[in-house]
């Protein structure tokens, strides 16, 4: 029963999802909706490219931050460090984890985007408010290290001792027996941990809303503000629902979010699965 | 009767218990050496010090030598890998490298510097035969290594140690996981290989050690009782501790 709704509910989501969009999806063509840019309400023109293109780019960059970060710390805690440093470490992350994401915006409004406006963009030679991509993905991947975090953690002391002992009895290196054998063991869990992470990030709104700055437009360099899917969605939902057709490309918006996270998760059971044939 | 290893008033104590107390040991070169005694005497830690894989673990406090050939390798900080290649080790379940059989086999070459692809095949082809395993795997060597019974995983871990060329093969319980085919399969190879190698194993089967050890080690709570070869130790024990051991009234 219990198992039955859970399994229902994507389904439903999408279900819901798509005929709530139904009336945008009538009056647009899906090229149109996918790959325009041309976002004018009062004319019924709704092209979500921007949109798209800023929440890709802002996870993406995300990840690229906070993946090799959440790898290297997961190998050094859990292969070199003394076994105390992760037992100290470990309820910190949890602490981490349960940060709520609004401060983590504040945090971002406070010392990212000054940061990025004052030294980090001069220094490339760009002057920039500091709201932008950049300052949303460096608050994107403090929030998601600690979910990464935790899961690399429990794949690699998951890992049994014995398995990198034969590799190192047979004249291994550490390093070598990290990269060849506990890499390899470990890949398909670190391909589910990036995807969670992807996925917490691709969703996440609030924090991001607060300094990514919401223009939409295709930004040229990182440190030009974007407009993600999900600050779109928060942004107006509610507020201009008297123009025609809003509330249902909203709902398409939605619909964009959750057919994305979905693809990505299935790339990675594919990936996954394919790896273990291997293996 | 020439010794290959020599342990010398070895010590060891992971915190403050003492696990290994004054080992004082000679391992005959070319023959079965066996390290008998019940569960947490220490042989395997005893075992992990040869091999270095003691290095691992935390806490350790460690003290005398042991001397492989007339050099001290327990203190040495240099060449890790290379005193560990001198030693193969069986462990006590297989365990398999992530990749297919062949890699599993070429890996021990491919990080000690071998890439020519005709001697890692020649190496993968000898040394599966030398365990008995070629006939049976020889068509899927592509596969994961994961997908083989845990008898051939054994021989194929036991192969994997050999393409290294090893002086020294240690094994630590190595049938205990496999069924009593595997297992005499297993011991079968490990007298055919002592013209070549020399052997050190641990094991608590009492009939095991009678059938093929050369050498017996009698250990108990981290203290060597008695050690000699294995018509000494089996027909004229000198300990009571032995006696009562190899009678199973051992308490």
């Amino acid at each position: 029963m219990f198992l039955g709704i859970i399994l229902a509910m994507p389904v439903l989501l999408i279900v819901g999802l798509l005929f709530k969009s139904e009336s945008v999806l009538h009056a647009n063509s899906l090229s149109d909706l996918l790959f325009s840019t041309e976002w004018k309400p009062f004319q019924g023109k709704f092209g979500f490219y921007s949109y798209i293109y800023s929440s890709v780019l802002v996870t993406m960059l995300a990840l690229l931050i906070s993946v090799p970060i959440c790898l290297f710390a997961a190998i050094y805690l859990t292969q070199y460090a003394k076994s105390v440093y992760l037992k100290v470490i470990q309820p910190v992350i949890d602490i981490l984890a349960g940060i709520p994401s609004i401060i983590f915006g504040v945090w971002g409004i406070l010392v990212i985007v000054p940061l990025i406006s004052h030294y980090v963009a001069p220094f490339f030679g760009i002057e920039t408010a500091g709201y932008s991509i950049l300052a949303g993905a460096v608050v994107l991947s403090v929030m998601i290290i600690p979910f990464i975090l935790n899961i690399l953690l429990e794949i690699f002391k998951s890992i049994s001792k014995e398995l990198p002992q034969a590799s190192i009895a047979l004249g291994a290196t550490k390093w070598q027996t990290i990269k060849y054998v506990i890499l390899r063991k470990a890949f398909p869990g670190i391909v589910s941990s990036v995807v969670f992470g992807m996925s917490r990030a691709f969703g996440e709104t609030i924090a991001v809303l607060m300094v990514v700055g919401n223009v939409a437009q295709i930004p040229k360099t990182i440190f030009e503000p974007g407009y993600p899917l999900p600050a779109l969605i928060a942004n107006n939902y509610g507020e201009m629902l008297s123009i025609p057709n809003y509330d249902s490309a909203l709902m398409f918006a939605s619909l964009i979010l959750l057919v994305i996270v979905l693809l990505f998760n299935l790339a990675a059971r594919m990936l996954i699965s394919r790896y273990e044939t291997k293996i | 009767m020439k010794s290959k290893i020599s342990i010398q008033n070895l010590n060891l104590s992971i915190g403050k218990n003492q696990i290994l107390k004054n080992i004082n040991l000679d391992i005959p070169e070319n023959q079965v050496t066996i390290i008998l005694g019940p569960s947490g005497c220490g042989k395997t830690t005893l075992l992990k010090c040869l091999n270095r894989l003691i290095d691992l673990e935390e806490n350790v406090t460690i003290t005398g030598s042991i001397f492989l050939d007339n050099e001290d390798i327990l203190h040495t900080k240099s060449d890790l890998p290379g005193i560990r290649k001198k030693m193969g080790l069986l462990s006590q379940r297989p365990y398999p490298l992530p990749m297919n059989i062949y890699d599993n086999i070429a890996y021990g070459l491919r990080i000690n510097g071998i890439h020519n692809k005709h001697i890692i095949r020649e190496s993968v082809e000898h040394n599966l035969k030398q365990v008995n395993l070629w006939d049976e795997v020889q068509h899927r060597l592509k596969e994961p290594a994961s997908r083989l019974s845990i008898g051939q995983q054994q021989r194929l871990c036991l192969a994997r140690g050999l393409a290294v060329k090893p002086e020294i093969i240690l094994a630590d319980e190595p049938t205990s996981a496999l069924d009593p085919l595997s297992s005499t399969a297993i011991e079968k190879k490990f007298v055919e290989l002592k013209e070549e190698y020399t052997l050190v194993m641990v094991t608590h089967i009492l009939r095991q050690a009678r059938r093929i050890a050369d050498y017996v080690v009698f250990m108990y709570l981290g203290e060597i009782v008695e050690h000699g070869t294995a018509d000494e130790f089996f027909n004229h024990p000198k300990q009571e501790q032995t006696k009562a051991y190899l009678e199973g009234i051992f308490n």
